[in-house]
């Protein structure tokens, strides 16, 4: 019978919460690395068993913790991020250039069928890239370099490469998304990238439609559509038909579009998933009222799921790695909150139950599906 | 041997508890210190100091022999009662929050 392995990164550790195929019943373990931010834990598509984890501290720095055994021990692996050469400034909040900084791992994205080989989003933005199992690090310099890369400024939560999608096709195609520069495409392997940002509008930039300068806050892909991506954005949900060339906005009928996640059910690529937030001064679900919108259309409209989640005095955030979908059918929707809650639904939305309600603040939320 | 007393995150990155023993070569300055820190316990690597430049981060501190060390040259000799064991060197989480 099928499980699911729930893998929580929050600000004081991690958590993994197992239940079978019935989404029902879970136990909680953790915290592992109790104490230490864990930005994010994944698994790998591979070897469903080897995990990795970013666990960092303003303290002690950066560390990437690995998994043989589905988390039941752990191991330090490399920890030495270098950016190739001597990098150059990015803007800082102000327009002034700013030296490149490495500061932490916010996402690791293992490869789809080598469990050695995983990517590392950084900030300050760059793509690491490690082929023995995370023991060490090289920097896929191309894209920090690309001539866009001095205008490049930091969001609120610092410049951060944040999402990493491999596409499943072999093709060599890497969409990545930076917070404040955008989406950028690479189709050879991470050497080559080029901004993919046409079609958005953002009115914190001088230049509303500028090639980069975009807060992308999420960016979402279903395996059997790789070419059709939907991305949450600072403000407005948005859709592109064609792996980033260009893009439309899908906000319909959202009460605010602005938020942080962005993901599409299992088994039907058109069924698309948000939770929106009052704006960018308030980083809370609006009307005190913890809702996450269900579009069956592919965007535009879009329907409240409320069933099982709070409906009155809530003031919390999701968080743009806190969502995360399963492989059943019915498809699991999983996400995890500020306030430390982590939601499931086992009928793709319909109904709501907290698998656990006190964690430290959740920073990401990832699933496995086992069988 | 040399006593250090780490903080608690890197005790439970390390796996061991608060005072750990280490066998230091030569003279006992902060870099032998920590060399041998590392060496023992490689999961610490890019925790105390950068891996690159030796430099130490800026949250971490020294203290020994009620002392702040954490300005002194890593090549300085460490007091006579740390590089004997009778006193030990501490690595402290600089305290930040309330």
């Amino acid at each position: 019978m099928s499980k699911v392995r729930v893998l929580v990164g929050t600000r004081k550790g991690a958590f993994i919460l197992n239940s079978d195929a019935s989404r029902k019943r879970w136990k909680v373990e953790g915290p592992h690395f109790a104490g230490w931010e864990i930005y994010h834990v994944k698994g790998s598509p591979a070897d469903p068993d080897r995990l990795y984890a970013s666990q960092s501290s303003g303290w002690f720095g950066q560390v990437l913790q690995r998994s043989d055994d589905g988390g039941k021990t752990w191991d330090a692996a490399g920890n030495q991020f270098l950016y190739e050469g001597t990098p150059g400034p990015h803007k800082w909040y102000d327009g002034s250039p700013h030296p490149y900084e490495f500061k932490r791992v916010w996402h690791v994205e293992p490869s789809l069928n080598d469990p050695d080989m995983l990517y590392a989003g950084a900030e300050d933005a760059a793509l690491f890239e490690s082929r023995d199992g995370g023991k060490t690090w090289a920097e896929l310099p191309g894209l920090r370099t690309h001539p866009t890369a001095s205008e490049w400024a930091p969001g609120a939560g610092g410049l951060c490469l944040h999402t990493v999608l491999l596409d499943p096709r072999g093709s060599g195609r890497i969409v990545i998304a930076i917070s404040a520069a955008g989406v950028f495409r690479s189709d050879d392997s991470g050497k080559s990238w080029r901004p993919a940002n046409r079609g958005l509008r953002s009115n914190t930039i001088p230049d509303e439609d500028a090639e980069v300068g975009h807060c992308v806050h999420h960016v979402a892909m279903h395996p059997s559509r790789p070419d059709v991506l939907f991305m949450q954005k600072h403000w407005d949900v948005m859709r592109s038909d064609n792996g980033g060339e260009s893009w439309r906005e899908i906000s319909g009928n959202l009460p605010t579009d602005f938020g942080f996640v962005i993901d599409v059910n299992a088994n039907d690529p058109e069924t698309v998933y948000v939770v929106p937030i009052t704006s960018d001064s308030h980083h809370f679900v609006p009307d005190g009222k913890l809702r996450v919108y269900r579009s069956r259309t592919g965007g535009d409209d879009w329907e409240p799921l409320t069933n099982g989640l709070p409906q009155k005095d809530c003031y919390v955030n999701v968080l743009r790695d806190a969502m995360a979908v399963d492989s059943l059918d019915p498809c699991g929707v999983y996400f995890g909150t500020s306030g430390g809650q982590v939601y499931a639904s086992p009928d793709g939305g319909d109904t709501w139950a907290p698998i656990v309600r006190d964690l430290p603040g959740v920073l990401s939320v990832e699933v496995q599906t086992l069988s | 041997m040399i006593q250090v007393v780490l903080p608690t995150n890197l005790q439970i990155l390390a796996g061991v508890g608060r005072v750990l023993q280490l066998d230091v070569s030569g003279q006992v300055t902060q870099r032998s210190v920590l060399d041998a820190l590392e060496a023992s316990h490689p999961a610490l690597l890019g925790t105390v100091r950068d891996q690159v430049s030796k430099k130490r981060r800026p949250m971490v501190r020294f203290f020994a022999c009620e002392e702040d060390l954490s300005d002194e040259s890593p090549d300085a000799p460490l007091p006579d009662e740390v590089a004997t064991g009778k006193e030990p060197f501490l690595i402290i989480g600089a305290i930040a929050g309330g």
